[in-house]
């Protein structure tokens, strides 16, 4: 569904520019739920917006639904849905007629629109808020009619720019219902952005981290975090110089790594746990240190980031935040 | 479910309906390129053409028609000058040769709502740029143009029937219309207007997303050029360096044309000028617009 080689994009701010994304290589296969995660700032929207014909790439190719998105926007227009950061609908129109409107921007004729507009109402449970202009809906309903807008004309590859931002959690989980209601009924391929650790690591398949305007990772959340981050385990024991000869036996243990001591804890990473720890436990007690207590944690894909970047993908939000608008 | 009909040409085969629940099949591809770049006056894009403008233009007007008391209070200001300007006017009596004063001043309120209502149309588009709404319209295979036609021609519709209503009110305060002329005259406006209005969209998508630039432009051009036209009192009676100023703006040569038209005097060598400057203000703001549209926003 997706073929993008060497895409990249350069801004003028100021006097200066900002290379926004710096050569995006990627590929998506039909029905895959791709979740893009990186900090704000990373080239996540940018990314899309090439991806989606809004903006043209500096340099590099993509091809989107068959389409080339440089030689033929409209042709990839016409095959993809887009549900963007922003609310999608006008403040000034009734929620049902931007449906219609939106049918009728895809080529359908009026009666058809109707008819569509009353099925993604349906679909997306709007049906009660038909005759309401998008000021008087929360939050959740405005993105759920975001997403009926995307939807509209039945694209076979949906793109969705933080789809769940900003909503609550009751919000944020209805969404997501919806979403992947859509991809189990009718097979849509979602290519979606979000900074939400969490949903990417739960919901997608498929997770490509972006970092400075390069995918630095791609794999599935257990892949990725197998290889790039791989379990945390945490023993506490009596005293320092005991915490001292436990981090010497976990230097040992194969594959362990970032064997780190504070006080009484001893830190370290390992490939699998579940695994290792009964191995180390034993080896502790041969070395006659009394372990107090033990535990173990999967990686989180902020692990994962952390171990690609440095950094923690919280705190690179947090600096980034104002570095690049929206891109 | 059968089919969803488009009223487009198909090019290419419809995708067969992989990975699509039985109960609904794909929308068949839009095969046509959507873009005037396609072939330039070839009957299906022109057709496609107006029927995308006609999508814009239903989308702005439903709301008109939805809220028609919003209407009104869009009306107040022209009927404001009319009765409370005009009079005014109509008690200095120096336009010598040129008939009633109204005959000279409801041309001149007609082009005043065309200046400030596609301003207003660039305002809208910049509420819908600094929103979601337009990015989610330019993801469609919408037209460029007929975006911005569409929502100028909305502004007109609401324009014609404001000056049909000021042209109504005045004649019995002592204005004689002339009927082909105020046609001709309102053809001009349109023209005149839907280039006003795409350089308005075209100010609105540079001004994006702050907006600080759209407001202060629209103020500094929109009245200046308003009070160098001669549209509220004759600029015969300003200096020489005002009345060269004056001969420079576009505004001062439409507004001269409505007038010879709204008096009948189809031969006057303004209404010639000011058709011609109708037509380049048109040109340059389409030009402009399609292509900053194009451009990606």
């Amino acid at each position: 569904m997706i073929h993008a080689r060497g895409l990249t994009r350069r801004f003028k701010v100021g006097r200066g520019v900002v290379d926004a994304v710096r050569g995006l290589d990627i590929d998506v296969e039909r029905g895959q739920l791709v979740a893009f995660l990186g900090p704000n700032g990373a080239g996540k929207s940018t990314s899309l917006r090439m991806l989606t014909s809004l903006l043209p790439p500096t340099s590099g190719t993509a091809t989107v639904a068959g389409r080339d998105v440089v030689s033929d926007p409209a042709g990839v227009r016409a095959r993809i849905g887009y549900v963007g950061q922003k609310n999608s609908a006008g403040e000034n129109f009734r929620v049902r007629d931007e449906l219609v409107t939106q049918a009728r921007c895809y080529g359908l004729r009026r009666a058809e629109a109707r008819r569509r507009a009353d099925e993604v109402l349906a679909l997306l449970d709007l049906e009660a808020l038909a005759t309401r202009k998008p000021g008087t809906l929360s939050g959740g309903q405005r993105r759920r009619l975001d997403i009926a807008l995307g939807l509209i004309h039945r694209p076979g590859l949906l793109f969705l720019d933080e789809p769940s931002t900003g909503l609550d959690p009751q919000s944020r989980a209805n969404i997501w219902e919806h979403i992947l209601r859509l991809r189990a009924e009718h097979g849509t391929t979602l290519f979606l952005t979000t900074h939400y650790l969490e949903e990417a690591d739960t919901m997608a398949e498929r997770v490509v981290i972006i970092d400075h305007g390069r995918i630095i990772a791609d794999g599935t959340a257990e892949q990725l975090k197998g290889e790039l981050a791989g379990d945390r385990v945490t023993v506490t024991v009596h005293d320092e110089p005991e915490a001292a000869r436990a981090a010497e036996v976990a230097a040992r243990i194969a594959g362990s790594d970032a064997v780190t001591v504070e006080r009484r804890t001893v830190r370290l990473r390992v490939p699998h746990a579940g695994r290792t720890l009964p191995e180390y436990l034993r080896s502790l007690d041969a070395s006659g240190v009394k372990v107090a207590t033990a535990e173990t944690a999967r990686p989180t894909l902020d692990d994962v980031f952390l171990a690609l970047t440095g950094r923690s993908l919280r705190e690179s939000d947090e600096s980034h935040g104002t570095a690049t608008h929206g891109a | 479910m059968e089919q969803p009909r488009i009223d487009r040409p198909r090019v290419d085969r419809p995708r067969p309906a992989r990975h699509q629940a039985a109960g609904a099949a794909p929308l068949p591809p839009n095969g046509v390129p959507h873009s005037p770049t396609g072939k330039k006056g070839h009957p299906v894009s022109v057709r496609l053409f107006l029927r995308d403008t006609s999508t814009v233009f239903s989308r702005e007007f439903v709301p008109v028609l939805r809220e028609p008391l919003g209407l009104l209070f869009t009306m107040g200001q022209p009927l404001l000058f009319l009765f409370l300007f005009g009079p005014l006017l109509a008690g200095t009596q120096s336009f010598e040769g040129q008939g009633s004063p109204w005959q000279w001043f409801v041309p001149g309120i007609l082009i005043m709502m065309c200046l400030s209502g596609p301003m207003m149309a660039g305002y809208s588009l910049l509420v819908e740029l600094i929103g979601g709404s337009m990015e989610r319209m330019l993801v469609t295979p919408l037209n460029r143009t007929a975006m911005l036609v569409g929502r100028t021609m909305k502004e007109f519709v609401i324009l014609l029937a404001q000056a049909a209503l000021i042209i109504v009110l005045a004649v019995p305060l002592g204005f004689r219309p002339h009927l082909p002329g105020v046609l001709t005259g309102l053809a001009i406006l349109v023209v005149f207007g839907i280039g006003l209005g795409s350089l308005s969209f075209v100010l609105a998508i540079a001004s994006s997303p702050s907006g600080n630039l759209f407001y202060g432009v629209t103020q500094l051009v929109l009245f200046p050029l308003m009070l160098l036209s001669g549209v509220l009192l004759p600029m015969d009676f300003g200096p020489a360096w005002l009345q060269a100023a004056a001969a420079l703006n576009p505004v001062t040569h439409i507004v001269e044309a409505e007038r010879a038209l709204f008096s009948g005097r189809f031969a006057d060598l303004s209404v010639l000028y000011g058709m011609l400057w109708a037509c380049v203000v048109a040109a340059v703001g389409l030009a402009m617009g399609t292509r900053a549209m194009r451009r990606g926003i």
